[in-house]
C-alpha cells in the first residue's frame, strides 16, 4: 500500500483545537469537517493539500482534545498521510483507526513541497526529491493490520472483532 | 520480576490472559468495564458502530451516553445530533444523561459508576479524571468507542509510568490546580505522553477528592494516558519495587499560585509575574474546576465585592448537584451579586462550542485545563488558566492578581 504526494509543512505542538475548531466538530458530513481543516493556522490549507498532499509537521501533532473529527477532516481535505517528529497518543490513534496513516520520523529532513513516499507498515520514509530515506518508527503490528484494512470499520467488519 | 505499576496491575487484570505477567511496552487486548461518551463525539461513535455492523451494543449497562458539549442546544443540526443519541440510547438500553444535569466527568464521578481497579474508555480526552477513583481511564475516538461497544474490548500498549513527588504542603492561596500547573511546566505539555503519572506525597495522602479530581483531570494535558493521585484510600496502589521511567519532585511548600499563559499549559509562571495582565473575560467551571469546593473558594474572595468595570465572569457549575448545593450555601447568590453570568452546567464554554467566546484580542482567565489557540471558540482571544482563587481575586482588580493580596 503505497502513497505518494508532496509535503505540506507546519511547526510544533499543532493542537486539534487548530486542525478543527470544536465549534466546528458537530456534524457527521465529513466535507463539512474537510472545509474547516487547519483553517486557524492556514487559511490556505486546502488549495495546498488537494490532489494528494502530506502533511508534514514537527514535535506533538495532534495534541489536545479527543475528537476524531481531527484526523477525519485532514483525510477528506485530502492529506495521504502525516509526518511528524512525534504524535499526541489520541490522535495517532484515532487517524490509524479511520485509516490515515501516520509515520513518526525526523521531518527537518523534508521540506515544503518535497516529494514523499510511504508504503504502510515499511520502517522508511522515501523523500524522493532528496535522494533520501527517513527510519520510520515502526507501527505495532496491529496498527499496520487495521491500517491495510482501510481503518477499525473495514477491520471489524472483515473480523467480526479484535 | 520486579513490582508492577498501577496502569500494569490494571491492564494485567483486564486482559485476555490475566495470569500473564505484563510489563510497560507490551500490547493487550483487554475487557473493559465501563464506556462514556458525549454529544461532541458519540453521534461518530454510533455512525462507526453501525457501519461496522453493530446492532446490539456488548453491554449496556456498562455504558452511558451524557450531553454536555452544547446544552440546551444552539442550533438545530446539534439538536438532531442529540435527538440521535437520545434515540439510540433509548433502542439500546444505555443510561443517558440530558443536557443541564453537567460535565460528563462530574456525573460519573457523582454516579458512582466506577470502582477501583477498573478500565474505563470515554470519548474525551479528560476521561483520565476518573484516575482520581483509582481507574485505568483513557480517552479515545469515536472509532475506538465503537469497536468497544460492539465487542467490549480494546487494545492498549501498557504505558511507562512517571513517578511525581511531591514535597511538603500547600501554603496560602494555593490549590490543586496550582499543583498540577506547576507539574505541567516540569514534565512538558508532551512529557508524558503515552506515559502514565503516579503522583505521591503528605499533601496527595490528605487531598479532598475534588483536589485529587483536579490532578487527575490534566495528565493528558502533559500528554498522559492516564494518572493517579496515590493516596491511602485510593483502593489500588502500585508495588514497592514498581519500576518508573523517571521521577520528578515538585516542592510544594515553595509553590506560589501560578497561571499558565497562552498558548500552551506548559507555559506556566507564578501569577505574580504575569500581575500586570488585564483581563476581560473569567470562565470559573469545567470538569477541572467547576465543583462546589472550587465555588466556595471563588465566594469566599467575592463575598461583598463586585467584579471590575470591563470584565465579564462567567460561571458554570460542573453539574445540576454542584449548582444546587451552591444554592443552598449561598455561594451562588455570593457570586452572582458581585457580577457573575451563570450559564447551564457543562462544557460549552471551556471548549468554544457554546457561550462565553471571547472577542479579537482579548484576554480570558479561565479556571479550566486547555488554553491552546482557538480553544474557547476565537483563536485571537489569550486565554490564560489559573485556580478559582486566582480567577476570583483578579475579577476584582481587573487584572491577573496573586489572591495571597485580597486575602485578610
Amino acid at each position: 500500500m503505497k502513497l505518494q504526494g508532496h509535503a505540506v509543512k507546519y511547526g510544533d505542538n499543532i493542537s486539534t483545537d487548530l486542525i478543527i475548531a470544536g465549534k466546528h466538530t458537530k456534524t457527521l458530513n465529513v466535507r463539512d469537517l474537510a472545509d474547516h481543516a487547519m483553517e486557524d493556522l492556514d487559511p490556505s490549507f486546502g488549495e495546498k493539500i488537494s490532489g494528494g498532499g502530506v502533511l508534514v509537521a514537527g514535535t506533538y501533532f495532534g495534541c489536545g482534545s479527543s475528537r476524531e473529527q481531527a484526523p477525519v477532516a485532514l483525510k477528506e481535505a485530502g492529506v495521504l498521510f502525516i509526518a511528524a517528529k512525534t504524535f499526541s497518543r489520541i490522535f495517532y490513534r484515532n487517524a490509524v483507526n479511520i485509516g490515515l496513516a501516520v509515520v513518526e520520523c525526523d521531518t527537518d529532513a523534508i521540506d515544503e513541497g518535497d516529494i514523499l513516499e510511504y508504503d504502510v507498515g515499511s520502517d522508511m520514509l522515501k523523500n524522493m526529491t532528496r535522494y533520501r530515506e527517513l527510519a520510520v518508527t515502526p507501527l505495532p503490528e496491529i496498527m499496520v493490520e487495521i491500517l491495510k484494512e482501510g481503518g477499525v470499520v473495514p477491520y471489524i467488519k472483515k473480523h467480526g472483532g479484535f | 520480576m520486579h513490582g508492577q505499576t498501577i496502569a500494569e496491575k490494571i491492564l494485567q487484570k483486564h486482559s485476555m490472559d490475566p495470569g500473564k505477567p505484563v510489563k510497560a511496552g507490551d500490547i493487550l487486548f483487554c475487557s473493559v468495564d465501563f464506556l462514556m461518551s458525549h454529544d461532541a463525539t458519540a453521534p461518530m461513535a454510533i455512525r462507526a458502530f453501525e457501519n461496522m455492523g453493530g446492532t446490539k451494543v456488548f453491554d449496556p449497562s456498562k455504558m452511558v451516553l451524557i450531553l454536555d458539549h452544547a446544552t440546551p442546544a444552539p442550533y438545530e443540526r446539534i439538536a438532531n445530533l442529540q435527538s440521535m443519541m437520545r434515540e439510540f440510547a433509548r433502542e439500546q438500553g444505555i443510561p443517558f444523561i440530558e443536557g443541564g444535569e453537567g460535565v460528563c466527568h462530574q456525573i460519573v464521578v457523582e454516579k458512582e459508576y466506577l470502582r477501583p481497579g477498573d478500565l474505563a474508555l470515554g470519548t474525551d480526552s479528560h476521561t483520565c479524571t476518573y484516575g482520581a477513583l483509582g481507574v485505568f481511564a483513557t480517552g479515545v475516538g469515536s472509532t475506538d468507542m465503537a469497536a468497544a461497544m460492539y465487542t467490549g474490548k480494546s487494545w492498549f500498549k501498557v504505558p511507562e509510568t512517571i513517578r511525581v513527588n511531591l514535597k511538603g504542603t500547600l501554603g496560602k492561596g494555593c490549590s490543586a490546580k496550582d499543583v498540577i500547573l506547576k507539574t505541567a511546566g516540569v514534565i512538558g505539555a508532551d512529557g508524558a505522553n503515552y506515559r502514565s503519572i503516579e503522583f505521591y506525597g503528605e499533601w496527595i495522602d490528605r487531598a479532598s477528592l475534588s483536589e485529587r479530581l483536579t490532578i487527575a483531570n490534566m495528565v493528558v494535558e502533559m500528554g498522559a494516558k492516564c494518572g493517579f493521585p496515590c493516596c491511602p484510600g485510593l483502593g489500588i496502589s502500585a508495588d514497592a519495587d514498581a519500576r518508573y521511567l523517571m521521577e520528578a519532585e515538585i516542592d510544594l511548600d515553595a509553590l506560589e499560585p501560578m497561571v499558565a499563559r497562552p498558548h500552551a499549559v506548559d507555559d506556566v509562571c507564578p501569577v505574580s509575574e504575569a500581575a500586570d495582565v488585564v483581563i476581560h473575560q473569567a470562565f470559573l467551571g469545567s470538569c477541572t474546576n467547576g465543583r462546589i469546593e472550587d465555588l466556595r473558594e471563588a465566594a469566599r474572595i467575592l463575598k461583598g465585592k463586585k467584579i471590575a468595570e470591563g470584565v465579564r465572569l462567567i460561571i458554570a457549575p460542573a453539574s445540576r448537584q454542584v449548582m444546587l448545593r451552591a444554592m443552598e450555601e449561598g455561594v451562588l447568590a455570593t457570586l452572582i451579586e458581585a457580577g457573575g453570568a451563570v450559564f447551564t452546567p457543562g462544557c460549552g464554554v471551556c471548549v468554544g462550542t457554546h457561550g462565553g467566546v471571547p472577542a479579537d484580542g482579548e484576554v480570558v482567565l479561565s479556571s479550566s485545563n486547555r488554553n491552546f489557540k482557538g480553544r474557547m471558540g476565537n483563536n485571537k482571544a489569550l486565554i490564560y488558566l489559573a485556580s478559582p482563587l486566582t480567577i476570583a481575586a483578579s475579577v476584582i482588580t481587573g487584572r491577573i492578581t496573586d489572591p495571597r493580596e485580597l486575602e485578610e
